[in-house]
């Protein structure tokens, strides 16, 4: 199969700083634009054959202007002349009909990125591997899964996924950048089956470079082990008890406190982080960074969205909060200057959040934390949407293993956790060295002290 | 301008003609392309869609946003398999190339001769509108926030802060499909957010309420129904206020009438949609027929509803929608189809084909999913628990549709003692299992109740808009993940 209009760009950085040049004739003070071209593949391998088979080029082109400080935002992806001219016609109007917003506007001359980093973002050997291949991956990976224990009895599929796109970004206060960048990634999601009980689990590598992807086979295997042991789940009993997050689970925990350091939740009132600066948030073992630099990181970037150079960024230092995460416009609203943290898609206005975020990994095992828990829960699993940022109040659906002196037991189910997130991250107890690069927001293994799960 | 001149201004067929010189013939030799052979079915699906965002923050008007999409997602089925290829492109080209790349999944040889194309009218209107809602003044939308920022501030002065939008759709979709049928659908979708933050000391709560559906625009410019929508998030904020700690563990728990409906969206309706259950993966696979609920119980999906945020005149694979009864008086009746499930489970499609846009394969997914109403009156439904939980007003939701276990979690509950609502308490996530939890449904009341229509269903990282539905409910004993 080949992938439609493969590698067509819709224009280059000199057509960019043409639309905003028009955008200026046309009466805007300050205008900037993303453009994102990219192909995307994908294979679903099920059972024992592909399942489903996806491919296309997509292109997007989204613009900003501003009439001082009123502001419009559009995307399209019909990037011919008249349309382009058309939407810069329209957005300019529809500026025109905002409220003015004095903190509304690009970034000043001196915040600009000037030397770009080669982050590695895009893999140069990233076409080594054909259709073909790429089907291989997934098969290997699904075969893997199905043969790991006899009581793998069906499966959801293993995907091999590859997108490769390129991003300029340019405005009209002088920068314009371009990157290319490609993600690769392969999924397995089994099926195990026992006594009239189904449970399904999943495992995943990703990476920017295909040779950083782990074996297929392990990913099958451990998506098989995953899914395996949740079978013979029961309800806890409902009970205050210590909780160790695996770190799928405490990088769940990490998201919501990104969110509420962010600049909108700030200046929304809307976290439970406001004015929090130098206190202590957070057991005085923890270190957060925001850290876009990182050599082939998936939330890696030479430039934030709106130009500005990205940095590393201590969010808690030894438990006290040290930064929030700021773009421009939520720099101005709180009299803080920007810390490159604008993010931006083609749709709707940008807005602050974190590149890549991660809880700092500690010196114990997962084992060593385990071990050091007589009666508790691992927590391998969270689902619904029951963190609240404004108050912290925290109430998530939970699976896990049990923990029985110092050793996983028996699988447990339709329970739940909650506290707020002001007692979790000060009651962190122990942190793992575990830390994983697969995810844009990572924590390693955590234990806190207390949590009410409750259950029967 | 007559009616008839207004429908045909908005035929989509015509509408894809002027604007990318689509054509039955381009549609024919497009699907002769990609069909014949081993291919069992497929379709060409275009889309072009306007998407319009208005926001008042603290009685700022900020940043409009629209945004135009428009592409061609082309799909080949055989047996199982699917291949599907997409463009942003609308041209005979990238027709021709997305055609052969979708085919590429089963085939290998050229696809077969030009299929005879001819165009299908409508079994439904269900929501007929002359201006689209995208095109409506900025002016009118900005002055209906200023009313919402205005009322809910006028709630209670510990409203500290009042973010108010609009968000409205406009989208025309044609499918072509297999047989050589053309369908096409305009649809208009708007939605207005009202989100409130208020403090009192070193308290801070915030309250939210929505609404919106597939209206003309004028639908919801009724002031008096936007200044409902303040008071309620305003009201649920300064309730908040003064909520204590949530109970722990498993309690009676009373369901109010309307978004709490969201306990069928993931309790049962995910699990009853056809790809699941055709692969073996649902933990209602293979129990049609079965008891799953109280023969109190009666759960329908209906698209069929005018102007709710979940109808469709026709699927985003052509078959026009229809009311699905899923559990009828407790009885397991039914799976939500699309075209590739209900042909490999020898079913009829049940209208329940969507997709996000035309990027996304379409899949079985839910559109109105409702309760029917019961007998009981409210009032006694909650005089009926000696100490358990009321939850009126609920955040999003989730479940793992293998093992049956999901989550709803409750933004705005109360305890209930000795049959009367005292406390208002903290909010909650509920969690129980799918296949049991309608078993346990002990009252059903006379009131149901659609949300007011804010609604987004995600799966397989697609979401669509869907509506839900409940009148109030007494469920014995469901776990609540307080901390108390």
């Amino acid at each position: 199969m080949s992938t439609p209009s493969a590698t067509r760009r819709q224009l280059d950085i000199d057509r960019a700083r043409e639309l905003i040049e028009l955008a200026c004739r046309q009466g805007a003070t300050a205008a900037d634009l993303l453009s994102i071209d990219g192909d995307e593949f994908s294979v679903t391998y099920r059972s024992n054959e592909v399942e489903k088979l996806h491919g296309a080029h997509s292109r997007r082109l989204g613009l900003r202007v501003f009439v001082d400080g009123q502001v419009a935002t559009g995307a399209t992806s019909d990037t011919t002349p008249e349309t382009l001219e058309r939407l810069v016609s329209e957005l300019v109007a529809n500026a025109r009909a905002m409220g003015s917003d004095e903190c509304a506007g690009l970034p000043l001359a001196t915040e600009i990125a000037r030397d770009l980093p080669d982050l590695e973002l895009a893999d140069p050997h990233a076409d080594s591997l054909d259709v073909a291949g790429r089907i291989d991956l997934a098969r290997r990976a699904e075969e893997a899964a199905l043969s790991a224990d006899p009581r793998i009895t069906n499966s959801d599929g293993s995907t091999f996924a590859f997108d490769a796109s390129h991003r300029i970004y340019a405005s009209s206060c002088g920068f314009a950048g371009e990157y290319p960048s490609t993600t690769f990634s392969l999924i397995s999601q089994p099926l195990a089956s026992a006594d009239d009980q189904m449970q399904r689990d999943y495992y995943y590598t990703v990476a920017r470079h295909l040779s950083d992807l782990e074996e297929p086979e392990a990913i099958g295997a451990e998506a098989a082990r995953r899914a395996v042991r949740r079978l013979g789940a029961t309800q806890p009993e409902t009970g205050a008890v210590p909780v160790v997050f695996s770190p799928e689970t405490a990088s769940r925990l990490l998201g919501s406190l990104g969110s509420a350091v962010c600049g909108a939740s700030l200046y929304n009132q809307a976290s439970f982080l406001i004015d929090q600066i130098g206190e202590a948030i957070a057991a005085s073992p923890v270190q957060i960074v925001d850290d876009p630099l990182e050599n082939r990181g998936l939330g890696s970037r030479p430039f934030d969205g709106e130009g500005v150079a990205t940095r590393r960024t201590a969010v808690v230092r030894d438990g006290h909060l040290q930064s929030y995460l700021l773009d421009c416009y939520s720099g101005r609203r709180l009299q803080l200057p920007t810390t490159g943290n604008c993010r931006r898609s083609t749709e709707g206005s940008p807005s602050a959040g974190p590149h890549q975020l991660r809880l700092l990994p500690g010196k114990l095992s997962p084992e060593e934390i385990i071990a050091s828990v007589d009666d508790g829960l691992y927590l391998t699993s969270l689902i619904g949407h029951g963190a609240n940022l404004v108050t912290g109040d925290f109430s998530q659906g939970a699976a896990g293993l049990w923990i029985r002196g110092g050793e996983l037991a028996e699988p447990v189910e339709e329970c739940t956790v909650a506290g707020t997130l002001q007692d979790i991250f000060r009651g962190i107890v122990s942190i793992g060295s575990d830390l994983e690069s697969k995810r844009t927001v990572s924590a390693p293994t955590l234990k806190i002290a207390q949590l009410m799960v409750a259950g029967r | 301008m007559s009616d008839a001149q207004h429908a045909l201004e908005r035929t989509p067929e015509r509408f894809f003609a002027q604007q990318f010189g689509f054509s039955d013939r381009m549609a024919g030799q497009a699907l002769g392309r990609l069909l014949g052979g081993p291919i069992d079915d497929g379709d060409l699906y275009f889309e072009y869609r306007t998407n319009e965002g208005l926001q008042l923050d603290d009685g700022v008007v900020k940043e409009a946003t629209r945004n135009v999409t428009q592409g061609v997602g082309v799909r080949a089925n055989s047996e199982a398999k699917t291949g599907y290829a997409y463009s942003d492109d609308i041209t005979i080209d990238s027709l021709r190339i997305a055609s052969e790349s979708a085919r590429a999944i089963a085939a290998t040889g050229p696809g077969g001769e030009s299929v005879a194309v001819a165009p299908r009218a409508h079994t439904h209107d269900l929501y007929p509108i002359d201006t689209p809602t995208t095109d409506v003044p900025l002016a009118v939308k900005i002055r209906l926030l200023e009313e919402i920022d205005a009322r809910a501030r006028a709630v209670d002065p510990r409203i500290r802060k009042v973010v108010a939008s609009v968000t409205t759709e406009h989208k025309v979709v044609l499918v072509a499909r297999a047989d050589g049928e053309v369908v096409g659908d305009v649809r208009p979708l708007t939605r207005f957010n009202v989100s409130c933050i208020a403090v009192d000391g070193d308290r801070r709560e915030q309250g939210y309420a929505g609404a919106g559906g597939r209206l003309a625009f004028d639908g919801h410019a009724d002031l008096a129904h936007l200044a409902d929508l303040a008071q309620r998030a305003a009201g649920q904020a300064i309730r908040n206020l003064t909520a204590e700690s949530a109970p722990a563990g498993t309690m009676d728990v009373v369901l109010g009438p309307g978004w709490p409906g969201i306990l069928l969206h993931e309790a049962i309706g995910h699990g009853l949609e056809g790809d699941f259950n055709r692969k073996g993966t649902s933990a209602f696979s293979g129990r049609i027929g079965e008891r799953v609920a109280s023969p109190l119980c009666t759960v329908v999906d209906d698209g069929t509803l005018v102007g709710q945020r979940g109808s469709l005149n026709v699927d985003d694979e052509g078959t026009p929608t229809q009311q699905t009864v899923l559990i009828e008086n407790g009885i397991l009746r039914a799976y939500l189809q699309d075209r590739l499930n209900a042909r490999l489970m020898g079913l009829p499609a049940t209208g329940n084909g969507r997709r996000e846009s035309y990027q996304d394969q379409p899949l079985p997914r839910m559109t109105n999913t409702f309760m029917l109403a019961g007998e009981s009156d409210p009032g006694d439904i909650l005089r009926s628990v000696k100490r358990g939980l009321f939850a009126q007003e609920f955040g999003g939701g989730q479940v793992d549709i293998t093992n049956g276990k999901f989550v709803f979690s409750a933004s705005e509950a109360f305890l209930i003692e000795d049959g009367k609502v005292t406390r208002p308490v903290k909010g909650a996530t509920l969690i129980g299992n799918g296949p049991d939890v309608l078993t346990r449904v002990s009252m059903v009341g006379n009131d149901l109740e659609l949300d007011l229509g804010v609604g987004t269903c995600g799966k397989e990282g697609q979401s669509v808009p869907v509506c839900v539905g409940l009148p109030t409910i007494r469920v014995d004993g469901l776990t609540v993940g307080g901390t108390q």
